[in-house]
């Protein structure tokens, strides 16, 4: 992939990462000298209480936010101080999301959804088509193609959301409680298909969870407490 | 790096998203459309008045026509020839000529009062003196009932507008005037130009009923060319006997009709621009009510890397669809119920009634147009910004 790899270095490395909202004069401190490294085909459980920072951190990866100091680097990359635009073309390429409400488009069918992404890339119609049938088989959906959302269950929903999370071939597959709005059975199936990803294609996947039971899928977990990471939960 | 096709691909689909919501806001969405069909319907419409007096007047005058008023006059009301002056004028170069002599008729012309057919209220109309050779010096005259005024008698034949306009006129009735009785022995129709508003007899006869001695107000002649009129025009300059102006019939009227044209033109634009300013808060509200609507599938879009000019284009051009939406329905509405619609005015330069169509011209569904398209830029350009600026991490918590 890049030189960093090259050089064994991690895919993901956050340095000194500081995060502020301003919420009027208001200061909110919600990460302060955060230091992580994903190596490349790590599934890794991100936790913590609410509002500790978890989605706040994921989007800094995901290049949807600046830090307000240190550093982001992926895949060799410096994204932190990336222009919007620059951002816009480089989470196209780089970058997988996954939401906890899966945020299809309502007016599109499920294989328009899962097209998006593609959209972005020089990729013709036919081979377009060909990425959504293999992104949409590899869920187990390429029965509900013509489906739209609002016809198909909150299981199958995500399971769309996130064949359109891989149908470019992320170099890194995003989760923001992928699990959080469905119930056990279809919670399974989602983390039954995110570790076939990672385990069978080799896909480095960061998923920010509040479930025990789903962190268990993965291949590290890391807690964000007091804007800090550790490996253990904070007593 | 995204290239153009790549990019208008992003335009493309974020538009789509769009216009596929539309179901989903038919509220905001009809009223936005009838906002601005107003506004183009009005404007429309309110010109399309100008323009059918100004089709009225140009219709009035053909190339090869002109007509002698006395120098410094700018109407033939307050123009005034003798006998003498008129047959110099009809001799001159460059007048065409038939076997019965010159294509010249000189001409007066009084206000009279009728009653309008539709209100019964009385109605300036003029009843113009013309001599035999007027039907031929105005080319496109044609009797469509009746027949012509026997010269030397108190006949009138009576122009199709005004006949429609007035009570009580068709062939076999008598118009009163003051004491004089004068029967309607025809009636004419000409080519939708001016002359269709009046009432013609013979000159004598007028001047005598009116006590003008043997003046007249103006001489129409009919020239041998189009190109002849320089010819005519120099003549009539050169000869010492007279005192003179004349113009190309259509330049005439078109000057006849500025007044009125301009005061419609500027009214129909100042009432459309307030309503447009409606159209553009109505456009704007339904826009922003879209982008709010979109929030998070904007930023969903936003995150999956398509780039804030897609964002801010798909929106206008939805604003605009919307928009011509509109002005579509605006100009069809406009053209239904305004084209050819006839009305009579009264031209103040002459003091007498007019009769004439609404005319819904090309180029005024085009303007149409344009301010439909101004109304959705205009509307669409502030929601379209706030769209692109919004902070992803922060939309995207929205639910
Ligand atoms: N755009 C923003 N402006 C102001 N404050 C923000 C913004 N985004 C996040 N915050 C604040 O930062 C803190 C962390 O938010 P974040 O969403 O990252 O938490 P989280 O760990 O994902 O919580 P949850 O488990 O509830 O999703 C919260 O206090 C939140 O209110
Ligand atoms: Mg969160």
């Amino acid at each position: 992939m890049s030189e960093n790899q090259a050089n064994g270095g991690p895919l993901v490395r956050l340095d000194g990462v500081e995060k502020v909202f301003h919420r009027g004069t208001e200061e909110i401190r919600v990460l302060s000298e955060l230091h992580l490294e994903v190596a490349e085909g790590e599934f890794l459980a991100l936790m913590g209480p609410s509002g500790s920072g978890k989605s706040t951190l994921l989007n800094l990866i995901g290049g949807l936010d600046h830090p307000t100091k240190g550093t982001v680097t992926i895949a060799g990359e410096r994204i932190d101080r990336m222009s919007d635009r620059a951002l816009s073309g480089w989470r196209a390429r780089h970058i997988g999301f996954v939401f906890q409400l899966y945020n299809l488009m309502p007016t599109l069918s499920a294989e328009r959804n899962v097209e998006l992404p593609l959209l972005l890339t020089h990729l013709g119609k036919a081979e377009r088509r060909q990425h959504v049938a293999t992104a949409l088989a590899m869920v187990g959906l390429a029965h509900r193609a013509k489906y739209f959302p609002r016809t198909l269950s909150g299981g199958e929903q995500q399971r769309v959301g996130i064949a359109r999370g891989i149908v470019t071939d992320p170099t890194l597959l995003l989760c923001d409680e992928p699990t959080g709005d469905l119930d056990r059975k279809a919670g399974d199936e989602v983390l039954n298909l995110l570790q076939a990803l990672n385990r069978e294609q080799g896909k480095t996947i960061i998923m920010v969870t509040h479930d025990p039971h789903a962190s268990a899928r993965a291949s590290r977990t890391v807690h964000l407490d007091k804007g800090q990471l550790g490996d253990e939960p904070a007593k | 790096m995204a290239g153009p096709l790549n990019w208008f691909s992003q335009v493309g689909s974020i538009t789509k998203f769009g216009l596929l919501s539309i179901p989903q806001r038919r509220g905001a969405v009809a009223a936005t459309i009838l906002g601005v069909a107003g506004v183009v319907a009005v404007l429309i419409g309110v010109l399309s008045i100008a323009a059918g007096f100004r089709r009225a007047m140009a219709a009035s005058g053909a190339a090869d026509s002109a007509v002698v008023l006395r120098s410094g006059a700018d109407s033939e009301m307050v123009s005034g020839f003798s006998r003498e002056e008129t047959r110099l004028i009809a001799d001159a170069p460059g007048v065409a000529r038939n076997a019965r002599g010159p294509l010249a008729s000189a001409e007066l012309f009084v206000i009279i009062n009728l009653p309008k057919r539709s209100t019964g209220t009385d109605t300036n109309l003029p009843l113009r003196g013309v001599e035999g050779a007027a039907v031929e010096v105005r080319d496109q005259v044609k009797f469509v009932a009746g027949r012509m005024f026997e010269p030397g008698k108190n006949e009138v034949i009576v122009g199709l507008g005004a006949a429609r306009e007035t009570a009580g006129i068709e062939v076999g009735a008598n118009i009163k005037v003051g004491r004089e009785s004068w029967p309607v022995v025809g009636i004419f129709s000409a080519g939708g130009g001016i002359a269709e508003s009046e009432i013609w007899t013979d000159a004598k006869v007028l001047q005598d009923a009116y006590h003008r001695g043997d003046s007249f107000q103006s001489v129409y002649v009919r020239l041998a060319s189009p190109g002849a009129f320089q010819q005519f025009k120099d003549a009539l300059t050169a000869n010492p006997r007279l005192s003179v102006k004349a113009e190309r019939q259509s330049e005439y009227y078109a000057e006849q009709s500025t007044l009125l044209t301009t005061l419609i033109t500027t009214l129909g634009i100042g009432i459309a621009a307030l309503m447009a300013v409606g159209a553009v808060f109505g456009a704007l509200n339904t826009m922003y009510s879209a982008v709010a609507a979109r929030t998070r599938e904007i930023a969903t879009l936003r995150a999956l890397g398509f780039g804030r000019g897609a964002v801010v284009v798909a929106l206008m051009i939805e604003s605009l669809v919307l928009a011509l939406a509109g002005g579509a329905v605006g100009a069809g509405l406009a053209y239904v119920a305004f084209n050819n619609f006839r009305a009579a005015t009264m031209n103040w330069q002459s003091f007498s009634q007019v009769t004439f169509a609404f005319a819904v011209t090309p180029r005024l569904l085009v303007q149409g147009v344009i301010w439909a398209t101004l109304i959705g830029l205009v509307g669409g350009l502030l929601p379209a910004i706030r769209a692109a600026r919004l902070p992803i991490a922060a939309a995207l918590r929205e639910l």
